[in-house]
């Protein structure tokens, strides 16, 4: 089977004049046809870079990307000149950001902002790019009437709906929705996450959802794959990883989550911080604060390994103990 | 927004009359006699006595305040010269379209250059333009206006002899004096254009505009210049108002008749009502100036025009 | 919390920290070295100075540079290197004296109206906004007017003018301060407002003070050499750089260096400052700290 998207060791630093900040690592990942991916992991593990990457949007300076392949659709997107990566940008690849507060251009009302993406991608005039605006601000819940206004004048939770009216207005392949509930309110979180999963449907888009909230990726999500300091650590289908975290990291981020059903007096964190992105640990990054830690665990890096079909890991001694 | 507007005039008003009052007393504790300065040290007792009754002098220093409010606001009098025995309103008025065609010209020259300069500083950051940009700005800053002047009089008048080295009736005779007025404003707009851009460049709608496969170069106009623009607008405003008074220096170099010189020479002859009307002709324009800006800027940015309705 | 709050047992630490930072920007350091250097010459003026400020010597009038004059005369055959040397005095103390006394105004001023607000806040800062639509260098000029020529008027006159600005950067930190927990916390042990104000608010809003008294020194100095150019500062014979200019402008045209060294001056002084106040607001900027 074809993957519509597909990341083959990528490596993406940021290079400051304080040193080199390793954002990703060697990461792969596949998306099918359809599918929603949750892109689970803390601030700061690579999650935001990764899908910056995708678009080929890491600002440069201080961004490189060092090495990998990301193949869309059959074409690697590094190969691609800026102008035809500015076809596939908003066109075949759309983006959702994380602040809808400060997403959207102040100055200009919600219907040109709509009209400007739909303008860049398809062969239609003016007024008719500002109807098919209407109509993808009625899609996303937001009156016909209310066109043209500015962003301040809309909430939060309307904001977001703006921007994913944006996103969906050209029919993208793929949609990369980076934490796209976390600055709004949890009420409208769910109004918003509800929108997002019916118009994925209803227009047939492939998503990688960025968090690090996973009840959302049960929600919502086919693929789950849990990222840690640069690297993807696990991958698997949402059903099997919930029903067998593999990797002591993701272990780890089950236990923190609490249970309501347990009566217990307080969380179980994780011990230790997330390493410095300049200043990695050798071998595998999580050794320092893993239980299941051995002296191999400091010195090579581990490799994916396939601990049941379809369901892999990073990490040698839990990936052989499922096996 | 016409409420605001009204609120805004109204809101002048104290402040005007603060402004008088503060000159008006300035003017009253200065030394001299307004009438022997006005009738010469030659003039009789009688003669003095008659003139202190006439303009009245010898009420007390509220009630002479409140004249002279009286008569500015019903009569547009603010006074007569000592020297020319005009009125003040009159010398003023003959004076201040050179003043205003002087900061015309230096606003324009400041923005023509100013801006785009600091657009490019900002999209080239840390470039080797960037920083030439930064540090001429800072020279510009640092540059004394009257100095400025005499440098370019020395360059462009008297060795290559290109442009006269004063007057203003002629466009050639404009260049040199609106230059040097502008080089402060051309720096302050440099600057503000650039960290205004690069806080934008950042802004996260920024990469909104170029996910939507947008090209840079409208990206860079479209969105940012927009956001960019609104403080300096207001900047721009700003330094139209400091160059109506800051070209009291300009003017006096390049001996323009405009208010600047009038008040240099009104001061040094100790022809205080002039002074006095001058400081106050110059508040009443600065002012309203703001108010304009103020309205520019409701008018370029919604956020504030809705904070108005 | 966002406020650098300058601790004073951390008082060491933290001067260290922007000093360390500001060594980093060569332009700040020359802008400081700069001053220092024109510092020196102005307390030492009198055995650095080649020659008496006020001697003239008709016979040596108009020279241009040599090794007895080594900037030249001036139109009485006076040395201008030294008289450079005196101006720098003067220069100096108009600037920092004027910035002292708009900052201690303006200072006084901001921090009543913001710490007491209301009624206080109000009247203060309507004198203030009276006194901003009038342009700084014109009130300058009003002020010097009015008060006559003179030294000490005009450091009173540029002070003066420069007073609202002080009020307005002093009234904003109070205003952002005074909400703040540990000063609670100072009322709630029964400290007195004086000692609330002394010990704990100015403390804390001298980043933006400091940035904003280096670049008003830099103004300050502008004015007044200002004000001189057009005689309503420091009267002859005493040097002073902007009357230096003013009185070799009409020679212009035959003995140019008659206006270029005092100018020179000037601008290099102002430069140095302006420097030296971009550099410090870069070493202070609490957003930059990592």
């Amino acid at each position: 089977m074809n993957d519509l998207l597909e990341i083959k060791d990528l490596t993406i630093h940021y290079v400051t004049d304080g040193g080199t900040v390793r954002a990703v690592e060697n990461l792969n990942l596949r998306l099918g046809h359809g599918e929603t991916l949750g892109f689970v992991g803390e601030t700061g593990a690579g999650k935001t870079t990764t899908a910056l990457g995708i678009m080929r949007l890491i600002p440069s300076p201080p961004g490189v990307v060092k090495s990998g392949r990301i193949i869309f659709d059959g074409e690697d997107l590094l190969t691609k000149s800026e102008a035809e990566m500015r076809a596939i940008r908003g066109g075949k690849i759309a983006m959702i950001f994380q602040d809808p507060m400060t997403s959207l251009n102040p100055v200009m009302t919600v219907d040109k902002q709509i009209a400007e993406m739909i303008r860049l991608h398809r062969d239609v005039d003016k007024a008719e790019s500002l109807k098919l605006a209407g109509d993808m601000l009625e899609l996303v819940g937001i009156k016909r009437e209310r066109m043209h206004d500015y962003p301040h004048q809309f909430s939060g939770g309307m904001k977001q709906r703006v921007v994913i009216a944006i996103a969906l207005a050209c029919d993208p392949g793929l949609l990369i929705a980076d934490e796209p509930t976390t600055a709004l309110d949890v009420t409208i979180q769910a109004q918003v996450l509800e929108l997002m999963k019916k118009l994925k449907q209803q227009f047939g888009a492939s998503m990688i959802l960025i968090t690090h909230d996973l009840g959302i990726v049960a929600d919502i999500c086919d693929k789950v794959a849990i990222m840690y300091a640069g690297r993807v650590v696990e991958y698997a289908d949402k059903r099997a990883l919930y029903a067998n975290p593999t990797h002591p990291y993701t272990i780890g981020l089950f236990n923190s989550v609490p249970d309501l059903d347990e009566d217990r007096e307080s969380l179980n964190v994780i011990p230790g911080l997330m390493p410095d992105p300049m200043d990695l640990p050798a071998g595998c990054a999580f050794h320092p604060r893993c239980a299941y830690a051995t002296s191999v665990c400091s010195e090579s890096k581990p490799e994916m390994m396939e601990a049941a079909p379809g369901h892999f890991v990073a990490c040698p001694i839990r990936g052989r103990e499922r096996k | 927004m016409i409420r605001y507007i009204v609120r805004r005039i109204l809101f002048l008003i104290p402040v005007l009359a603060g402004v008088a009052f503060c000159v008006f007393t300035l003017l009253y504790l200065t030394p001299g006699d307004p009438a022997k300065m006005v009738l010469g040290e030659m003039a009789t007792e009688r003669a003095i006595q008659e003139f202190r009754e006439r303009e009245g002098l010898d009420k007390p220093f509220l009630m002479q305040f409140a004249n002279y409010v009286y008569k500015a606001v019903t009569r547009g009098d603010i006074g007569r010269s000592y020297v020319t025995k005009r009125p003040v309103m009159d010398e003023i008025l003959a004076a201040f379209p050179a003043t205003l065609k002087l900061a015309a010209f230096a606003i324009v020259i400041a923005i023509i250059i100013g801006l785009p300069c600091g657009i490019l500083s900002a999209i080239k950051q840390y470039s080797i333009f960037d920083t030439a940009a930064m540090i001429f700005a800072m020279i510009g800053l640092s540059m004394p206006v009257f100095w400025l002047g005499l440098l370019l009089i020395l360059l462009f008048s008297v060795h290559l002899r290109w442009l006269p080295p004063s007057g203003f009736d002629t466009f050639q005779a404009m260049i040199l004096p609106s230059l040097a007025l502008s080089a402060q404003s051309i720096s302050m707009i440099t600057r503000m254009t650039r960290s205004s851009m690069l806080e934008v460049i950042r802004a996260d709608y920024i990469r909104t505009a170029r996910s939507k496969g947008q090209k840079e170069s409208v990206v860079i106009w479209r969105h940012a210049l927009h956001n960019a623009l609104i403080p300096v607008v207001t900047l721009c405003g700003l330094q139209f108002g400091q160059l109506l008074s800051g070209a009291i220096l300009t003017e006096s170099i390049f001996a323009i008749p405009g208010v600047g010189r009038l008040m240099v020479d009104s001061i040094k002859a100790r022809d205080y009502p002039v002074v006095q009307g001058g400081v106050l002709f110059v508040a009443v324009a600065f002012s309203l100036v703001n108010l304009l800006v103020d309205l520019l800027y409701a008018y370029i940015d919604p956020r504030i025009k809705a904070q108005y309705k | 919390m966002d406020a650098p709050v300058l601790k004073s047992n951390k008082k060491r630490g933290a001067l260290m920290e922007v000093l360390f930072r500001l060594k980093k920007s060569p332009l700040a350091m020359f802008g400081f070295f700069f001053i220092i250097f024109l510092a020196f010459t102005a307390i030492f003026a009198d055995v650095l100075a080649p020659h008496p400020y006020q001697r003239q010597n008709l016979s040596h009038a108009f020279e241009t540079p040599s090794k007895q004059f080594l900037l030249g005369t001036d139109e009485f055959g006076r040395d201008i290197l030294s008289r450079l040397i005196y101006g720098a005095r003067v220069s100096l103390q108009v600037g920092f004296i004027a910035v002292g006394i708009a900052l201690f105004a303006g200072g006084m001023l901001g921090a009543a109206a913001g710490y007491y607000g209301g009624w206080a806040d109000n009247a203060i800062m309507r004198v203030m906004d009276v006194m901003l639509s009038i342009p700084q260098t014109l009130l300058a000029i009003a002020i010097a007017a009015a008060l006559g020529p003179g030294l000490f008027n005009l450091m009173i006159a540029v002070g003066i003018s420069a007073v609202p600005n002080y009020a307005r950067i002093v009234r904003g930190s109070v205003l952002s301060l005074r909400e703040m927990e540990f000063i609670e916390a100072a009322r709630a042990v029964g400290s007195s407002d004086l000692r609330i104000i002394t010990k704990h608010i100015i403390p804390n809003s001298m980043a933006p003070i400091i940035v904003q008294s280096t670049l008003g020194v830099a103004s300050a100095i502008l004015n007044a050499a200002g004000l001189s150019f057009i005689g309503l500062g420091i009267q002859p014979p005493y040097p002073e750089w902007g009357a230096m200019l003013s009185g070799g402008r009409q020679y212009i045209r035959d003995y140019p260096h008659l206006t270029l060294y005092p100018g020179l001056a000037i601008m290099l002084t102002i430069l140095a400052l302006n420097f030296l106040g971009d550099g410090l607001r870069d070493a202070l900027d609490p957003k930059l700290k990592r």
